[in-house]
């Protein structure tokens, strides 16, 4: 079993994202929960816990991948099934999810036509802000590990996502990447949005300190 | 079309997976290749004879058509689930078996066609009576969409399996070998001058079936693989 600490969240008006008593288990055995917390706009939130506390596992779940055993998440007060449909979660895993033969803009062209794409910005400036100015169209196989995982920042700015669900988005990334996703998570943060993010804890924030959510797997 | 719209999704992912046959064309080329080794053999192993091979030679364009497919069918999904594609398509605002719908239609245009628009050769390489050629060309254009869209339920529930090849194999066979009767069945009928049309009909109900059915069963199918 998981036992769970938050910080009291601020009073705002309905929270971005809610979670009641949720909880999963994969053949009876407790991956996490039962959870509860809310996400209001403008939020930062880092889910700390040990390898195999169930950080992916609860990221799967907000993002309707996984079902969760019991208790219901809630996206602007609707159940996460039906709100899915109106464009509100962006997914970052371990797995990318781009093509390794394609160039980095024809990925994010692809991830545009799936996802929408935010006004006011394209593909090229996307890219330009992640750093990547001039990789446009080399093929992704030939880009360094850090690069993809750029390439894959550089989807979060383009797809139009209230929500950003971030897997371990330090990993991989040198000092300036690290930056670069703390900068990007202010941005977000600033115009609205929220990021719930996972993390070993080993990596510290530039500025401010965002709310902390602790999965422990109790012994 | 609106960026982020199900049409927009449809079309991108389409273009994606054409795009990425095409950077992958020596691997595309494969099934078409194999086709035509088998059915180059059967000259050689049976004699030149042309009633020998006329009799055999729809059944054997047909066999040789439908295990050229099964050599891509595994890779359908794979590539997606692996770089986390497949995720990606599973968390946006779309409906998974459409999405689905896509990469099926992509598989069939990209193995199935070129093997269609050979089987002439094919045909005169077993001398097969020109008479019977549209025949069996129709009933290859109603069997070929049949096994992508049964074969890709079958890859859906196997995809989570490391090996899942051999399984693949045992899961679809069965399941398309009514196909390859009355497909078969009907260029042998038309070769003898019975009608032909009835075997057609029923492969075209079929497909008809499957083109609404099998997309929702593969979705169903990837999302438990997924967990």
């Amino acid at each position: 079993m998981s036992s769970i600490q938050t910080e009291p969240a601020p009073l705002e008006s309905a929270p971005l994202l809610q979670a009641q008593s949720l909880r999963f288990a994969r053949n009876d055995e407790a991956i996490f929960g039962p959870l509860d917390f809310s996400l209001h706009a403008g939020e930062t939130v880092l889910i700390e816990g040990d390898n195999g506390s169930g950080k992916t596992t609860l990221l799967k779940v907000l993002s309707g991948l996984l079902e969760a055993t019991s208790g219901s998440v809630l996206l602007h007060g609707t159940p996460l099934t039906l709100a899915k449909l109106s464009h509100q979660v962006a997914l970052l895993g371990h797995l990318l999810g781009l093509k390794l033969e394609l160039s980095a803009l024809e990925n994010l062209r692809f991830a545009t036509g799936i996802g929408g794409i935010r006004p006011g910005i394209t593909p090229h400036l996307a890219l330009a802000s992640v750093g990547l100015e001039g990789f446009e169209d080399a093929p992704l196989r030939t880009l360094s590990a850090g690069q993809r995982k750029r390439v894959a920042l550089a989807r979060l700015l383009l797809v139009p996502a209230a929500l950003w669900l971030l897997d371990e988005p330090y990993a991989n990334l040198d000092r300036g990447g690290i930056d670069l996703v703390n900068r990007l998570l202010e941005h977000h943060a600033r115009r609205g949005g929220a990021a719930l993010i996972t993390s070993h804890g080993a990596y510290a924030f530039t500025s401010g300190t965002p709310r902390r959510l602790a999965l422990k797997t109790a012994a | 079309m609106k960026p982020g719209s199900t049409s927009a999704a449809s079309f991108a992912l389409l273009r994606r997976d054409l795009l990425l046959v095409w950077r992958r064309r020596g691997d595309a080329l494969n099934p078409l290749l194999f086709a035509i080794i088998v059915v180059a053999l059967f000259p050689f192993a049976l004699g030149p004879e042309a009633a020998v091979l006329s009799r055999i030679a729809a059944g054997t364009i047909f066999v040789a058509v439908l295990l050229a497919m099964l050599l891509s069918l595994d890779a359908l999904f794979r590539s997606d689930l692996e770089d986390g594609s497949l995720e990606q398509l599973v968390v946006s605002p779309h409906p998974l078996a459409l999405l689905l719908g896509c990469k099926i239609l992509v598989h069939w245009m990209t193995t199935a066609l070129p093997l269609i628009v050979i089987a002439p050769l094919l045909a005169q390489l077993l001398q097969l009576p020109d008479k019977t050629l549209p025949v069996l060309l129709t009933a290859l254009a109603l069997a070929t969409p049949l096994l992508s869209l049964i074969g890709a339920v079958c890859v859906a529930l196997t995809v989570g399996m490391r090996r899942s090849g051999m399984l693949l194999t045992l899961l679809v066979l069965p399941l398309i070998v009514p196909a390859l009767i009355f497909g078969a069945g009907a260029c042998n009928a038309a070769q003898n001058g019975f009608a032909y049309s009835a075997p057609l009909l029923w492969l075209a109900a079929w497909l008809v079936l499957a083109l609404i059915l099998a997309p929702l069963a593969a979705a169903a199918a990837l999302k438990i693989s997924l967990t």
